[in-house]
């Protein structure tokens, strides 16, 4: 196992270096830089360019970059008076991560029961409507469904704030009205697959011997569903954990453009276009690492979950 | 192929008779009349996407500011387009929309194509070389896909398209003749040349992986060590044994992967970085009733209705696909 840990971890270095490299050289082919604005006078564009090392080659910047990423400095960046990065990312990050917490858990909390409930009425009109709604998660995107239900609760039932962002030092309902709209737009999508992973692998582990033994000697319905059916069903779903998290990342860019979210995503579309490449790299570095995590974590988790994987192969 | 396995079938159960796998799949499709509504729906959009002028009352970029956001069922009495009914309301400019999301089609349903055109030839061949290779080569070809993957799709796709609307701002003379050719074509296309090109790049990833994995699994099988040995050339065996087998699960994949680049398309022109203006994109629209929703709501529910439908259209369409290509549903 510590191997398959060790191997998987190693492999995050050509991925570091690719992600990085590409981002670092396609940012700097940009014409145009970070201090072109009308009124600042070439002289001064230049002085600056030369105080943040902008002349120097681009490979130089490169390596003066990767030197200071392994110290954990991600430098100043260049559009926000020249701030230190992490200044902004670790807030949005913070409410970003939030934000993916908050729709996973719609998403589950949504996503397993109907799934259940489809896979115990296979075929029957409840199947038939779980299915349907989950068909319609996936093919109704964020930036209809994100305007779709600020119309609807924000200005027709003026029940929910339309857009930005509370923190929760604020007060808790502050932060919570503020989130709702904006995780259940990221987690309906999810939610639709997680319904659909769920149905399909329940009803595969409904079909087992050991579940009709279970019910043969006469355990309640629910304790066989929870205990025996749902515990085996989860394996499946579990391993889709990577790709649900790239999905959560894809997907919070948009929620938070839609709904004007002072998070990660936000920060990479404004710096992209202002050419601030310190914060473009810390957060495609951020979001590589985060999906690397994710498949390493479901690679372990699955070991402890299906005892009969091991680190045989 | 298919032709002399069912011959080959005739033959060793003469009372069957011959049926080719397009045409099972066909009829258990056609039983289902929500697929049969899907199938006209998309089929309806490609004709309006084909020709949009014949359909489009007037022109996309038609304005007529005294009649700015008139609600649906309107007719105009001032401006450029007096007389003229706006079925679905008009947006900020006067515009009418229900011509501005019939010029929209063309947009998503070019988007449709070229992204499934460019993973089909891509994914397909890379995923069989890399598959029928020996495994040094599957494992380098495949470890570069891994490596574009780590890379969040979006991301890329919006660093890319960046990229390439930046550089095409560059004077002329800068760019060399291949750069100039290439931003013609993408100015004459409204921005859409480079939208492919970013969605192209990832596109193919997914199905190279699909591929890769079932040309590994169907390499080892009789046939194909069969024809190895009467003689088939490489090429010959990826193609004509290898790639029937395999491309029924790929139509699949692929109809159910349609939505993401129509939906691509659309998020890239509702933050302003796909479709230039004036040429409608139902994403840009959306963006344009998003910022109306108070007083207009139409300017946004039509696009958004547009959009959901179609996404909704080809996922339909991929589910059924799947469960009649499906041995385990066959009754």
């Amino acid at each position: 196992m510590i191997r398959l840990i060790v191997r998987r971890l190693l492999w995050f270095i050509p991925v570091f270096f690719v992600v990085t490299g590409i981002t670092f050289v396609t940012m700097h082919a940009l014409p145009g830089g970070p201090f072109d604005k009308e009124k600042t006078p070439p002289a001064m564009v230049q002085q600056m360019e030369n105080a943040f090392g902008l002349n120097r080659p681009v490979y130089e910047q490169y390596f003066i970059w990767l030197g200071n990423a392994a110290r954990l400095n991600f430098g100043p960046s260049l559009a926000l008076r020249g701030k230190p990065v992490a200044g902004f990312l670790l807030p949005g990050l913070a409410v970003s991560v939030q934000l993916g917490i908050m729709a996973l858990l719609f998403a589950f909390a949504v996503g397993l029961p109907a799934g259940i409930i489809a896979a115990y009425h296979r075929g029957r009109w409840q199947d038939r409507t779980a299915t349907l709604v989950a068909i319609l998660g996936v093919s109704i995107p964020a930036i209809v469904l994100g305007p779709l239900l600020v119309w609807v609760f924000g200005l027709w039932l003026d029940w929910l704030p339309v857009a930005q962002w509370e923190p929760l030092t604020e007060g808790f309902w502050p932060w919570l009205s503020h989130l709702i709209l904006p995780a259940i737009t990221l987690g309906a999508g999810i939610s639709a697959i997680v319904a659909r992973l769920t149905r399909a692998s329940l009803l595969q582990v409904l079909n087992e011997d050991y579940i009709r033994t279970a019910h043969a000697k006469g355990l309640p319905r629910q304790l066989v569903t929870m205990r025996h059916a749902l515990r085996n069903a989860l394996i499946p779903i579990v391993t889709y954990i990577g790709p649900l998290t790239a999905a959560v990342i894809t997907g919070s860019l948009v929620v938070e453009q839609v709904f004007a979210i002072p998070g990660m995503g936000r920060y990479f579309v404004t710096s992209i276009t202002s050419r601030d490449y310190p914060m473009v790299m810390a957060v495609v570095v951020i979001y590589a690492m985060v999906i690397v995590l994710a498949n390493l974590s479901v690679d372990i988790l699955y070991i402890f979950i299906d005892p009969r994987i091991s680190d045989a192969e | 192929m298919l032709n002399s396995a069912a011959q080959n079938a005739t033959a060793a159960a003469p009372l069957r008779r011959p049926r080719s796998l397009l045409r099972d799949t066909l009829q258990r499709l056609t039983k289902d009349v929500f697929v049969v509504i899907c199938a006209v729906y998309l089929a309806a959009l490609l004709v309006i996407a084909i020709a949009p002028g014949v359909f489009a009352p007037v022109g996309y970029a038609v304005t007529d500011f005294p009649e700015k956001f008139q609600p649906p069922g309107t007719v105009a009495t001032q401006g450029t387009l007096a007389g003229h009914t706006y079925w679905m309301g008009s947006d900020k400019l006067g515009r009418d929309i229900l011509s501005r999301l019939i010029y929209g089609t063309r947009v998503s349903m070019a988007v449709a194509l070229m992204g499934a055109s460019i993973s089909f030839v891509i994914g397909i061949t890379y995923g069989l070389v890399a598959g029928y290779s020996s495994k040094h080569v599957d494992n380098f070809m495949m470890r570069i896909v891994d490596i574009i993957y780590a890379y969040p799709t979006l991301i890329l796709i919006i660093l890319l398209q960046v990229y390439l609307t930046t550089l095409a701002q560059k004077p002329p003379d800068e760019m060399g003749a291949f750069g100039q050719l290439v931003v013609t074509i993408d100015n004459a296309s409204g921005g859409l040349f480079f939208v492919f090109v970013a969605i192209g790049v990832v596109s193919w990833l997914n199905m190279a992986r699909l591929v890769r994995g079932q040309t590994l699994h169907y390499r080892q099988q009789e046939f194909v060590q069969a024809a190895r040995v009467v003689g088939a050339k490489d090429q010959r065996i990826m193609g004509r044994h290898l790639l029937p087998n395999i491309i029924g699960p790929c139509i699949v994949a692929e109809t159910l992967a349609i939505p993401t680049y129509i939906y691509t398309e659309a998020f890239l022109s509702f933050i302003g970085l796909g479709i230039q203006p004036p040429l409608p994109s139902w994403g840009s629209m959306i963006a344009d009733g998003y910022g109306a929703m108070r007083t207009a709501p139409w300017v946004l529910f039509f696009p958004a209705i547009a959009l959901s439908l179609t996404m909704l259209a080809f996922n339909f369409l991929g589910d059924a696909l799947r469960d009649a290509l499906d041995p385990k549903t066959r009754k």
